[in-house]
């Protein structure tokens, strides 16, 4: 067997797998995250919730309405970033003039409310949503397996995050947020509805976070608590590769995702925080983050 | 005389607590180029500013063809045919040259093309894909005037936009701004460097301490200078 640093190839290139998958849904997260944050300059507390809503809004369509995965990736982004316009509107609009802690301490509020609500009516444990018929099975690559689904997620995170840097960088709309980001007012004085431009920003954000808690329902359990375990560790995905950074969120997702899934194999006792230690690493050499301008 | 293009009546103007306009009045015909003029804080910009509706706490008139748009939110305004090219020039980092050109909507038809805006700014033209904020301030300049001609406003508020740059380039914004007039563009000019002024302007407003001292027709301007030289210094 083909041996690498002692470890044998096949276990060093699975772990390197469920990195690169947990690297997808970090990606996905901190790319929504950077998208808001880069625009309103609120720090989104909510978008774990709004992650774990889109997994719960799949298993609703499916359990209630016999509404499989396939509609369910369109569906579930869009029923979330619904109810994100309203919370923008209702709430998130009256601390955009505040401090960032108010937008910090707000979005906090709400994932605790939206969470809480979860686990009063559905409990702590998971409901299982099975994986499309079309991605059952692995294939075989010869030195190891792989999961068809699991390959999707890939697939599918890495068009996500491609197309929303074509949206942002090569689009009217992009330019939009690009220009107001820097001068909203001036942006405003061309004629451009910025408020508007503000809501459908978070709920592009929320909308990226609910497709990715659709495609994390066949792999991880819809539970309530599903977003509350990955937000911490995509915010300091956020803080590495730069707050506000579209590309430094999904460059540092991907990489982290694969730092993680290597200290598994090589020293597994530090696997769950790594991330932290390169977050400080980074916040002391570079505070702005690996992508972010100082 | 016609029905003014813009007309302002009674414009009082807040920054927070602090009173800056005291009740400023004036209009811009159709095809003319009226200039504010006064001392550095007389409240040139304000006024401008206020009319565009970037400062909010106002009081007071403000009608583009017949309508008052002071109740208007900032974004409806440039739909209504006001441009503003703003006295920093507003010019994005993050959108290269093309892109910044491209920004502000079309509000209207009859607005400049792209290939009458290169003919006028060629120096745009090539450097299309240059990063906006690493022109030379005279390019910044071209550039946020050009922007704001693309999208078919009636009225050009334009703030100070020989602020800062070398001879050369004034006299190369002076004959853009006489051009625009040949065409027939409506231009309110805020403008410190009166002999700048004195070249493109068809009439004249002078402010001091955000009051709305004086006006008068080019034609008066001679009768007018010693007045001027003690309000503005010259």
């Amino acid at each position: 067997m083909t041996m690498i640093f002692g470890y044998p190839l096949p276990a060093l290139l699975s772990q390197l797998l469920i990195g690169l998958i947990n690297g997808s849904f970090y990606a996905m997260l901190s790319l929504g995250l950077a998208v808001i944050f880069g625009m309103l300059r609120v720090i989104n507390f909510a978008h774990g919730a709004q992650y774990m809503l889109g997994a719960f809004f799949a298993w609703f369509l499916l359990r209630y309405f016999e509404v499989g995965y396939w509609p369910s990736l369109i569906l579930a982004p869009l029923g979330v970033a619904l109810i994100s316009v309203v919370l923008e509107k209702v709430f998130l609009s009256r601390v955009y003039k505040l401090d960032h802690l108010y937008g910090l301490l707000l979005t906090f509020g709400l994932a605790l409310i939206i969470e809480g609500m979860f686990r009063h009516w559905y409990g702590t444990s998971g409901q299982p949503y099975s994986i499309p018929s079309v991605f059952t099975g692995a294939l075989n690559l010869g030195f190891m397996i792989l999961p068809i689904y699991r390959g999707w997620v890939i697939v599918a995170s890495l068009v996500i995050c491609l197309a929303t840097w074509l949206l942002i960088e090569k689009t009217q709309f992009g330019a939009y947020l690009r220009a107001a980001t820097e001068n909203p007012t001036l942006v405003q004085s061309f004629g451009v509805n910025v408020p508007r431009l503000l809501t459908l920003t978070y709920a592009l954000g929320a909308g990226l976070a609910a497709l990715a808690g659709v495609l994390a329902a066949p792999i991880y359990q819809v539970s309530p608590l599903m977003g509350q375990n990955i937000i911490i560790v995509v915010f300091a995905v956020v803080v590495i590769g730069g707050m506000g950074s579209i590309l430094g969120a999904v460059v540092t997702g991907y990489m982290l995702g694969l730092v993680e899934g290597l200290t598994k194999v090589f020293y597994p006792e530090a696997s769950s925080t790594v991330i932290f230690v390169i977050m400080v690493v980074v916040l002391l050499l570079r505070p702005a983050g690996l992508f972010g301008k100082e | 005389m016609t029905e003014p293009l813009l007309e302002v009546k009674g414009l009082q103007a807040w920054y927070g607590e602090s009173h800056v306009l005291h009740g400023v009045d004036l209009t811009v015909h159709k095809g003319e180029t009226v200039t504010l003029l006064g001392r550095n804080g007389a409240g040139k910009t304000t006024t401008l500013k206020s009319i565009i509706g970037v400062i909010r706490k106002r009081q007071g008139q403000i009608s583009l063809k017949g309508t008052n748009i002071l109740p208007l939110p900032l974004h409806h305004v440039a739909k209504r045919g006001l441009g503003y090219v703003p006295e920093e020039r507003g010019i994005f980092a993050s959108l290269d040259v093309h892109e910044n050109l491209m920004l502000p909507p079309k509000v209207a038809e009859g607005g400049f093309s792209l290939d009458e805006i290169y003919t006028l700014f060629p120096n745009l033209a090539e450097r299309r894909r240059s990063q906006g904020t690493k022109l030379s301030g005279g390019e910044q300049q071209m550039l946020a005037i050009a922007r704001i001609l693309r999208t078919g406003a009636d009225v050009l508020l334009l703030d100070e936009p020989t602020e800062g740059l070398a001879p050369v380039i004034v006299q190369r914004i002076g004959d853009v701004i006489r051009a625009l007039k040949e065409k027939g563009m409506t231009i309110l000019l805020v403008e410190q460097n009166f002999r700048f002024a004195r070249r493109v302007a068809d009439r004249f407003y002078v402010m001091e301490d955000g009051h709305m001292i004086d006006s008068f027709r080019a034609d008066e301007l001679a009768g007018r200078m010693d007045s001027l030289h003690e309000t503005l210094g010259l």
